[in-house]
């Protein structure tokens, strides 16, 4: 039996931590992640658990300190927010080439500047071009989930990526939700030991990790790279069979909401996933309008193909983007989505939407309104503005 | 794949993942001492064994034994000239060429 | 009674606003409950008005935006009226708890004209009263359930002191104050 609780995102990934028991984290605190180490060495304190925490002097250490115990042989990991993971930017990429099995707990907040501590995409959507594998949530249940299976997925011999759990900064972080968690020797058995099989404190097998690749060598390795990540999707899934064998609970790349007839569609990530459902059941239990969401699960690997074939028959359908990339034209999920789009010949009509830049709040009305737009949209075919806003203040 | 079965000609496919070396001391086969436009030469005569030459060589190239400096490995010297500046005996002349 | 009974606490930094809420989703939690406890973020430190949410439910909650018309307003420190529409959002259908030494007509002028239900308590006294020091949660928890009606009170009251025994384990003698603490707020309410 599954066991009922009520926890923060923060103290359901802590405790995801303290059921795999992995053998190395460094960590340096940044709001609002801080509290993933904090909780972590409260456990180590208290002897209910002995991996060893690392006291760095900062992020770029803690990533530094990451990578030298995964290519030790360790199974390792760090958390991080916003500028904290900006200062790793080095590392990320190391981890993702050298091919290192590491895991970050993610807690998503804005890039400075402005100065912000709130959520947004900009850190992870920043690095979605690192070579990571990433993976989002919506509440406080998925983003353990979500945790449960990240060493799997990284420790698989097809992947041997890094994977990054990523989740909104407080508004799951901090807030307490219902989860239900899965009891300890479950865990064990899903997660297993970690035997890597080749490692620097192997004394029969001495190698050498990460050395320097010159232009005759650098294009191939990263060739490797995205083989692996084209191996990841496979791996995903039966992960999440797995998975779903164990909780009942499904995952998938993403998750179809009130898909099945749907004609105007929302594609978004992450905890707003929630709020958009609470919309979409409205709409229809009121007006019956065939409204549906498509959450984004995975977005490294891409799903393309498969979110093309979601989407590509619906009337109108809005991507919304928790970030700007100033290419003046849209968001990065914006962009990406509409490429899968293009590859598919699809005659959906698509407009792109910033939201929640900041933290900047979005509500069930706000969702509303996006459907009606699209309705709007797919009777007219006019879209003046490649993206729109929700919630920004305009003369 | 061992190191030396790959080279630039190497598919993709072929490269080691993440690039790990499987094998330890994989610097002998790359010799440096290709390199080389100028040659120190070692004197035995003059030569104390004082053994100040051979931590400063940035190569290895000085091979000891036996508390014993031997013949410098011209496989790998690159010729920098530091051990000549460092023998207080004029041990170690710099000649032009390899 | 609505699916989903929304609550939003006014308090300042350090007083306990945040926790009365995470407190309150707990004992609700451990009534069958699905509940969000969640504050609003920003540079705040001590002092600094905070705010704070709670969404009690039957069935599932989703949503994760903050509490714009809540059901209820748990204000635990009234030197926010003077600076704060604590009743923003408020339907006359709602209610308003006000933590203060003052009298109700003394309170009503500073909520800018609310028709629904306002209730005061003072939290002070009834803490002093049963614990001899002033903390105001747990009276304002009492009040907000009493108030909201969101659980049975006999259940609420087996629940706290289970979860004060749980939280107290070392300092038993504070259990019963607290108790009586939620008893005086419950009399106090009628």
């Amino acid at each position: 039996m599954a066991i009922r609780e009520r926890l923060s995102g923060n103290e359901a990934v802590a405790y995801a931590i303290k059921q795999i028991n992995p053998d190395v984290m460094p960590a340096f605190p940044i709001t609002p992640s801080t509290e993933i180490p904090q909780y972590v060495a409260n456990y180590i304190a208290n002897g209910e658990l002995d991996t060893e925490f690392i006291h760095v002097e900062s992020e770029h250490s803690a990533m530094s300190a990451t990578l030298g115990a995964s290519a030790a042989g360790a199974r390792a990991l760090t958390a991080t927010s916003s500028c904290g993971m900006a200062l790793m930017w080095e590392e990320l990429y190391v981890a993702a080439s050298d091919r290192l099995p590491i895991v970050l707990a993610l807690v998503n907040r804005a890039l400075t500047g402005p100065i912000n501590i709130n959520a947004d995409h900009s850190d992870s959507m920043g690095a979605r071009d690192s070579g990571w594998i990433q993976i989002y949530a919506e509440s406080n249940q998925e983003v353990y989930d979500n945790f449960l299976q990240a060493f799997p997925i990284a420790e698989d011999p097809r992947v041997h990526l890094p994977v990054m759990i990523c989740q909104d900064g407080f508004i799951t972080s901090h807030g307490v939700e219902n989860i239900l968690l899965v009891e300890d020797d479950k865990v064990k058995d899903f997660v297993g030991e970690y035997h890597p099989e080749h490692f620097l404190l192997n004394s029969k097998e001495p190698i050498a990790v990460g050395p320097y690749a010159v232009s005759n060598y650098y294009m191939e390795t990263k060739r490797g790279q995205r083989e692996a990540m084209k191996n990841a999707r496979e791996v995903i899934l039966e992960l999440a069979a797995r998975f779903e064998e164990m909780t009942g609970r499904h995952y998938g790349f993403f998750e179809e909401y009130a898909m099945e007839d749907a004609e105007y569609v929302i594609v978004l990530i992450g905890s707003a996933a929630g709020t958009c459902k609470a919309a979409v059941d409205r709409i229809r239990r009121t007006t019956g309008k065939k409204v549906g969401l498509c959450k984004i699960r995975v977005f490294r690997p891409f799903p393309e193909e498969e979110l093309a074939q979601a989407l590509k028959d619906r009337r109108a359908v809005a991507i919304l983007d928790r970030s700007e990339m100033f290419s003046a034209t849209g968001g990065p999920l914006g962009a990406e989505v509409r490429a899968a789009l293009y590859s598919a010949k699809a005659q959906a009509e698509v407009v792109n939407y910033l939201y929640g830049l900041g933290g900047r709040d979005i509500t069930v009305e706000d969702f509303e309104r996006v459907y009606g737009r699209l309705e709007e949209i797919a009777e007219t075919h006019q879209i003046p503005d490649m993206y729109e806003y929700i919630g920004l203040r305009s003369k | 794949m061992k190191s030396t079965e790959i080279n630039e000609k190497s598919p993709w496919q072929d490269i080691t993942e993440g690039n790990k070396i499987f094998e330890p001391a994989t610097s002998r086969h790359f010799c440096t001492g290709e390199w080389r436009t100028s040659t120190p030469v070692f004197d035995e005569e003059k030569c104390k064994q004082c053994l100040l030459c051979f931590p400063v060589c940035p190569d290895s190239s000085i091979p000891v034994r036996d508390g014993k400096r031997e013949d410098f490995d011209y496989d790998h010297c690159k010729g920098c000239g530091i051990c000549a500046k460092v023998c207080p005996f004029g041990a170690i002349t710099m000649k032009e060429g390899k | 009674m609505k699916d989903t009974i929304e609550i939003r606490w006014h308090g300042r930094g350090g007083q306990g606003a945040k926790t009365a809420a995470l407190l309150l989703a707990d004992v609700a939690f451990k009534t069958g409950k699905y509940v969000q406890g969640f504050p609003e973020y920003g540079p705040e430190r001590m002092g600094a008005p905070i705010t704070a949410y709670n969404r009690l439910s039957d069935q599932p909650i989703t949503v994760h935006s903050n509490i714009y018309e809540p059901d209820l307003v748990a204000v635990v420190d009234d030197s926010l009226l003077e600076t704060i529409d604590v009743t923003h959002g408020l339907g006359p259908e709602g209610a308003v708890i006000v933590n203060s030494q003052k009298s109700r007509e003394e309170i009503l002028p500073h909520l800018r004209g609310y028709q629904g239900r306002v209730y005061v308590i003072d939290a002070r006294d009834i803490s002093v009263k049963a614990l001899g020091k002033y903390f105001p949660n747990s009276p304002m928890l009492a009040a907000v359930v009493a108030v909201s009606g969101v659980m049975d009170r006999k259940v609420f009251l087996q629940e706290m002191r289970a979860s004060y025994q749980h939280k107290f384990a070392k300092k038993p003698e504070v259990i019963d104050g607290n108790m009586k603490a939620l008893e005086l707020t419950f009399e106090a309410l009628g």
